[in-house]
C-alpha cells in the first residue's frame, strides 16, 4: 500500500508530466483561460490516463513483450516495434469513446473543449504515461496508480496555470506579450517552482 | 497560384505552428538544449507532417467521420516509425540524444492539427505543402531557440566552441541556466514578444482595458 501511495506521489508532484518532463504542453497552454474548462479537461485527462495505462500495460506484457506471446505457442516472437501504434490506436479508440460520450451526456462541457477533446489523443503527456509506463516495467496494479497520478498531477498544473491566468486578465500587460507570450513566461516560472521537488526522495 | 504561394508562406511567421497556432511546443521546449538533436528533429517532423498531409487527403473522402481520428493516427503512427527505424539505422548518437521525442512525433500536435484542420479539406497537392510549410515554420523557431540555447548555455554551436568557456581559460562563463527546461518558456516567451512587435496583426486583444487616470481628471 505505501508503495502505491509513495508512487501516486511521485507521478503527481515530483515528476509532474506538465511541468518536469513538458509533455502535453499544447493543450496545457490552450485551455489554461478560465478555471471551470480547465478543471473539465483535467477530469478528462486523469479518466483517459487512469484507462490507457493499465490498458497499454496489459498490451504490452501480453502481446507485444519479447516472449510475450508464449501463452500463444510463440515464445521468440518480438513485437515491441509494434509498440507505438498499437499504443496510440488504444488511446486514440478510447478518446473517440469519450468524445462520443461526452456529446451525448455533458454537451456543455463537449462544447467548451471543442478541438481540444480531440487533441486529447495528440496529448503527449497520455503517451508520455504509457511510454514510461513501458520504459520503468511496472507492474498492473502500480500502472493504474501511476496513470492516475501522472494524470492528477498534469491536472493540478493545469488548474493552477488557469487560476493565475484568470486574475492575469485585469493586468497591464505589454502589448505584444499579451496573450500567448505572457503565458509561456508564467509557465516558465511555473517550471522553475516545480524544479523544486525534482531533489525530493520519498 | 497565390493561394499555392499563400499555403507556402503563411505558416512560416504570420500563421507559424509553434508561435500563434500554439501547436508542437512539447518538443520544442525539450529537443532544443543543442542544435544537432533540434536539427535532425526538424528534418523528421517536416517529413512526417508533409507525408502524412498528402496520404490523409489523398483517402480523405473514403474516411468515415466517427473513426477519422484512429485513421489519422494510424497513418502517422506508421511514418513516425519508419522514421524511427531510419534515424536508429543512420544517425544512432543523435537518436538516443532525443529518445522518446521521436516516438512523441506521433503526438506532436502539429501533425494532427494541420490533418484535421487542412488536410481533410484540401487536394493532395496542397495539403502536401501545407504540411511542407509547417513543418518548415516549427523548424524556423526551434532552430532559432535551439541556436540561443546551445551558443549561450554551453557556448558551442553543433559542437564547436564559439563562446570560449571560463573552465577553459577562455572569457565566457557558461549560463547553465539556458540548458535548463525554464529557460526554453522564456526564450519562446520573448520571441513571441518580438514577432508580434513586428507583425502587429497578431497581437491578442486583451479582455480588459485598463483605465487609465490622468492627473487632470482627478483634479
Amino acid at each position: 500500500m505505501e508503495t502505491y501511495v509513495n508512487l501516486f506521489i511521485k507521478a503527481a508532484f515530483v515528476e509532474n508530466l506538465a511541468l518536469a518532463f513538458f509533455l502535453g504542453m499544447c493543450t496545457f497552454l490552450a485551455v489554461s483561460k478560465r478555471v471551470e474548462t480547465a478543471i473539465g479537461l483535467g477530469i478528462a485527462v486523469v479518466a483517459v490516463q487512469t484507462i490507457t495505462v493499465p490498458v497499454n500495460h496489459l498490451l504490452y506484457a501480453y502481446l507485444l513483450a519479447p516472449g510475450a506471446l508464449a501463452w500463444a505457442g510463440l515464445p521468440d516472437v518480438d513485437l515491441s516495434f509494434l509498440g507505438l501504434v498499437s499504443y496510440i490506436g488504444v488511446i486514440a479508440a478510447l478518446v473517440q469513446i469519450l468524445e462520443m460520450t461526452l456529446d451525448r451526456y455533458v454537451p456543455k462541457l463537449y462544447n467548451a473543449l471543442g478541438i481540444f477533446l480531440p487533441l486529447i489523443t495528440v496529448n503527449c503527456a497520455i503517451l508520455g504515461g504509457t511510454l514510461f509506463m513501458v520504459e520503468r516495467h511496472y507492474d498492473l496494479g502500480e500502472s493504474v496508480v501511476y496513470g492516475m497520478g501522472s494524470g492528477a498531477g498534469w491536472a493540478i498544473a493545469l488548474i493552477a496555470l488557469a487560476g493565475i491566468r484568470e486574475k492575469l486578465k485585469y493586468s497591464d500587460v505589454p502589448n505584444g506579450l499579451q496573450g500567448l507570450g505572457i503565458t509561456f513566461i508564467i509557465v516558465g516560472l511555473m517550471s522553475l517552482g516545480f524544479m523544486g521537488f525534482s531533489g525530493v526522495q520519498l | 497560384m497565390s493561394e499555392m504561394r499563400k499555403v507556402v508562406i503563411d505558416p512560416l511567421i504570420d500563421n507559424n505552428p509553434v508561435t500563434l497556432q500554439m501547436l508542437g511546443i512539447c518538443s520544442a521546449l525539450a529537443v532544443t538544449t543543442s542544435l544537432l538533436p533540434a536539427l535532425l528533429m526538424c528534418v523528421a517532423l517536416t517529413c512526417v507532417t508533409a507525408l502524412a498531409c498528402a496520404a490523409i487527403s489523398l483517402i480523405r473522402h473514403r474516411i468515415p467521420n466517427n473513426i477519422r481520428i484512429i485513421v489519422h493516427m494510424t497513418i502517422i503512427a506508421s511514418l513516425v516509425i519508419l522514421t524511427d527505424q531510419l534515424l536508429r539505422a543512420y544517425a544512432f548518437e543523435t537518436s538516443k540524444q532525443l529518445s522518446v521525442f521521436v516516438g512523441l512525433i506521433i503526438t506532436n500536435c502539429i501533425v494532427l492539427g494541420r490533418a484535421e484542420a487542412f488536410a481533410m479539406k484540401n487536394p493532395v497537392g496542397l495539403s502536401f505543402l501545407d504540411g511542407l510549410s509547417n513543418g518548415l515554420g516549427y523548424s524556423l523557431i526551434l532552430i532559432a531557440v535551439a541556436t540561443l540555447r546551445e551558443l549561450f548555455g554551453a557556448g558551442t554551436l553543433l559542437g564547436y566552441s564559439i563562446l570560449p568557456l571560463t573552465q577553459d581559460g577562455g572569457w565566457y562563463p557558461a549560463n547553465g541556466m539556458m540548458l535548463l527546461p525554464p529557460s526554453a518558456f522564456f526564450i519562446i516567451g520573448l520571441l513571441i514578444w518580438a514577432i508580434r512587435s513586428w507583425r502587429k496583426q497578431q497581437v491578442e486583444q486583451a479582455e480588459y482595458q485598463i483605465h487609465e487616470v490622468h492627473r487632470t481628471d482627478v483634479y
